[in-house]
């Protein structure tokens, strides 16, 4: 065996595994690949443990909106880019997870002009049953969803948008109507996500609401990440994969076409709950038109700009479409040309659209395969050059 | 009864207009199998710069400014973006109009701001009373200008070489280059009418009873896309079908809001979607679509 030299490039990314490592043999090479790649996960999810001991409320809580945002654009991944259904219904899914999860486990507000109803179940459960909400809203709309191809399914999903925020309006004693209604604090058998009860200090380090829930979004993050791979790289996802290719070719082969387009309607819309939970937690308070179409496009943005069918590829793009809006706002005294919201010059929000939009029209005329195509472009590059080092 | 007229011929022009959207949506579909989401911050544009220049110029020259600009923005986000990439997943091709979208749409938003603006239409806030049906002449104009449009737009599909053209491009793509048509070209033409259309739409969308450009008119003009979607994609009948049923449905369920309070105050802004989801649940392809057939 010769020299190993590992080089990894730090826009690999996670699960894009390293760069082959040089090793001497085929063999070697081939038990080996998929160990780095683990490894550079595990390094990565370390780095993002360790992390709340250093960085400051503002970062965590932005590193949570872009773990529910990971989420979310995971699911989105499965159905637009593995299966080939465009769907721009994505912010209905997500609406019916947040909404559900406040009315779940959130209290009911008599007073006021506004009241709203809520059942004060446990966040855990409510979270649980909001994703399975989800799911069965995802299910209702796959008679439509299954049989519809493309471009259809793009402008039937664009519907349910629209639709969902009407209905959402006019059940205001879910959703609160128009003035929305408060989310409630997440918390685990006891435990509350919120900056007391119980006061937690770890290594001197005070435990407020943004570093507890950091930790949700990394655990639960993670966990959908891991899902998502799995079943993309088993059978599933090669069913999908030749859904997508030719309806026809897989239906020979044995696959049920519709019911696969179903499932991973069904999966992409669960996803989408959970995601809606979370960004539901984040802003702490929703009303039916926080998911307005412009949500469903951010998505389509990050699946885009990280690769479309990469599951990697939906995080780093969720991060950068998520991100954006909120470092542009918190550095836009030191970015010039950024001006106050309302008076009339460029405002965060409105450059980080433009930077995202532009981005989404340069990347796919420039990169069709995304970060994670650059990324897979960098790892051949890496391997060439191992497999030259490494003696035959 | 003359109230359901009166709903009926509102319904007929807003359809009429919703049709026109529809009808450039289609064509630029036929030609380049592109869903083109942009098609609303085209409407926009174009109101926007009718807006504008309205002042200086005067009404007429403002709209053919306005129709010009629009259609040639069309014109370049064709030439320099989409016939790039006509290689590219169908999926990727419309979610760039998308992103296209969001630039255009971002900045007239931040253009216009909170603002009411004025196309300064001549006819005003006019209103026209046929016996005991009454309609704004906004509206009336509307349906003259639309069918005139889209009788011509017909007419050329099936006397011109370029609709001839578009056609064929559209019924079998290869075998239409080997017969030496320039798809470039074609698709160029779709994308000029289609951006000229969406213009001349929002002349009328901006009008009275509406009063004037506002970003929501991007919103509005959204209901272009099930209209498209339920008369069939591909199919330019199916455009004006789907445009007018969108169009009287819409209007009907607006004007009977008060004794419809039970679907939920604001319905009639959704209607269009929900009848476009009827329709698709019966026919997926639309009610004119070509059913896609498979040969194995």
């Amino acid at each position: 065996m010769s020299d190993t030299t590992t080089q990894s490039s730090p826009a690999a990314g996670p699960g894009t595994g390293a760069p082959g490592a040089a090793a001497g043999t085929r063999r070697a090479l081939q038990l080996r690949r998929p160990a780095t790649g683990s490894l550079l996960l595990i390094l990565f999810v370390a780095v993002l443990a360790v992390l709340p001991f250093y960085l400051e409320e503002f970062w965590l809580r932005t590193g949570f909106a872009v773990f529910g945002a990971a989420i979310g654009a995971i699911g989105l991944n499965i159905l637009v880019g593995t299966t080939g259904q465009l769907s721009l219904g994505h912010a209905f899914f997500l609406a019916v997870g947040g909404i559900s999860y406040c009315w779940l486990s959130g209290e009911s507000n008599d007073s006021g002009s506004h009241p709203y109803v809520g059942l004060g179940l446990p966040p855990l459960v409510g979270m649980v049953l909001a994703v399975g909400i989800s799911g069965l809203a995802g299910l209702l709309f796959s008679p439509i969803g299954a049989r519809l191809k493309g471009l259809y399914l793009g402008i039937a999903s664009l519907g349910l948008v629209f639709v969902g925020i009407h209905v959402f309006n006019s059940a205001s004693e879910v959703s609160g109507g128009h003035n929305g209604r408060t989310v409630p604090d997440f918390s685990l058998f006891g435990f509350t996500f919120d900056d007391t009860d119980p006061d937690l200090y770890v290594l001197n380090v005070e435990f407020e609401k943004f570093e507890r829930l950091w930790y949700l979004g990394l655990v639960l993050a993670v966990g959908c990440y891991l899902f998502a791979r799995a079943a993309l790289n088993g059978r599933p996802g090669r069913a999908l994969r030749a859904v997508r290719d030719s309806e026809i070719a897989a239906s020979v082969n044995g696959v049920n076409v519709t019911a696969y387009r179903a499932r991973a309607f069904l999966l992409s819309s669960m996803y989408a709950g959970l995601s809606g939970v979370l960004f539901a937690l984040a802003i702490g308070s929703v009303a039916p038109e926080s998911f307005a179409i412009e949500i469903s496009v951010q998505y389509l943005a990050m699946i885009v700009l990280g690769g479309l069918g990469s599951v990697g590829g939906a995080c780093a793009g969720a991060a950068f479409v998520t991100a954006l809006p909120y470092v542009l706002r918190q550095y836009a005294e030191s970015i010039p040309g950024l001006s106050e919201p309302g008076t009339g010059g460029v405002s965060y929000s409105e450059a980080a659209r433009y930077a995202y939009g532009a981005a989404v029209i340069l990347v796919i005329v420039f990169w069709p395969s995304g970060l994670a195509g650059i990324a897979r472009g960098l790892k051949a590059i890496g391997s060439r050059r191992a497999s030259r080092q490494a003696p035959t | 009864m003359t109230t359901f007229l009166s709903f009926l011929l509102n319904g007929l022009s807003l359809g009429s207009l919703y049709a026109l959207i529809a009808l450039g949506f289609v064509i630029i579909y036929k030609a380049s199998e592109i869903l083109n989401f942009a098609h609303g911050a085209f409407l926009l544009l174009g109101a926007y710069v009718i807006a504008r220049v309205e002042p200086s110029v005067g009404f007429a020259a403002a709209v053919a400014i306005g129709i010009a600009v629009t259609a040639l923005v069309a014109l370049a986000s064709e030439k320099i973006l989409f016939s790039r990439i006509r290689s590219a997943h169908v999926a990727s091709l419309t979610i760039m109009t998308l992103g296209l979208d969001v630039l255009i749409t971002t900045d007239l938003t931040r253009r216009i701001g909170s603002s009411v603006m004025s196309l300064g239409q001549p006819w005003g806030a006019d209103v026209v009373r046929l016996g005991d049906v009454s309609i704004s002449e906004n509206r009336l104009t509307a349906i003259g200008v639309a069918f005139v449009l889209i009788g011509l737009l017909f007419a050329a599909f099936r006397f011109t070489s370029w609709g001839v053209a578009l056609r064929a491009a559209a019924e079998d793509p290869e075998a239409a280059a080997l017969m030496g048509i320039r798809q470039a070209r074609v698709g160029a033409v779709a994308w000029l009418i289609a951006g000229g259309l969406a213009a001349v739409a929002a002349v009328f969308l901006t009008g009275s009873p509406t009063p004037g450009l506002e970003p929501n008119l991007r919103t509005i003009a959204f209901a272009a896309f099930p209209a498209a979607i339920l008369g069939g994609l591909d199919s330019t009948t199916g455009a004006l079908a789907g445009g007018l049923i969108v169009g009287v449905a819409e209007s009907l369920f607006a004007g009977y809001s008060s004794s419809l309070t039970f679907l939920g105050g604001g319905f009639s802004i959704v209607v269009p979607y929900v009848v476009m989801m009827l329709v698709l649940v019966v026919r997926p392809a639309g009610l004119f679509g070509t059913k896609e057939l498979h040969r194995v």
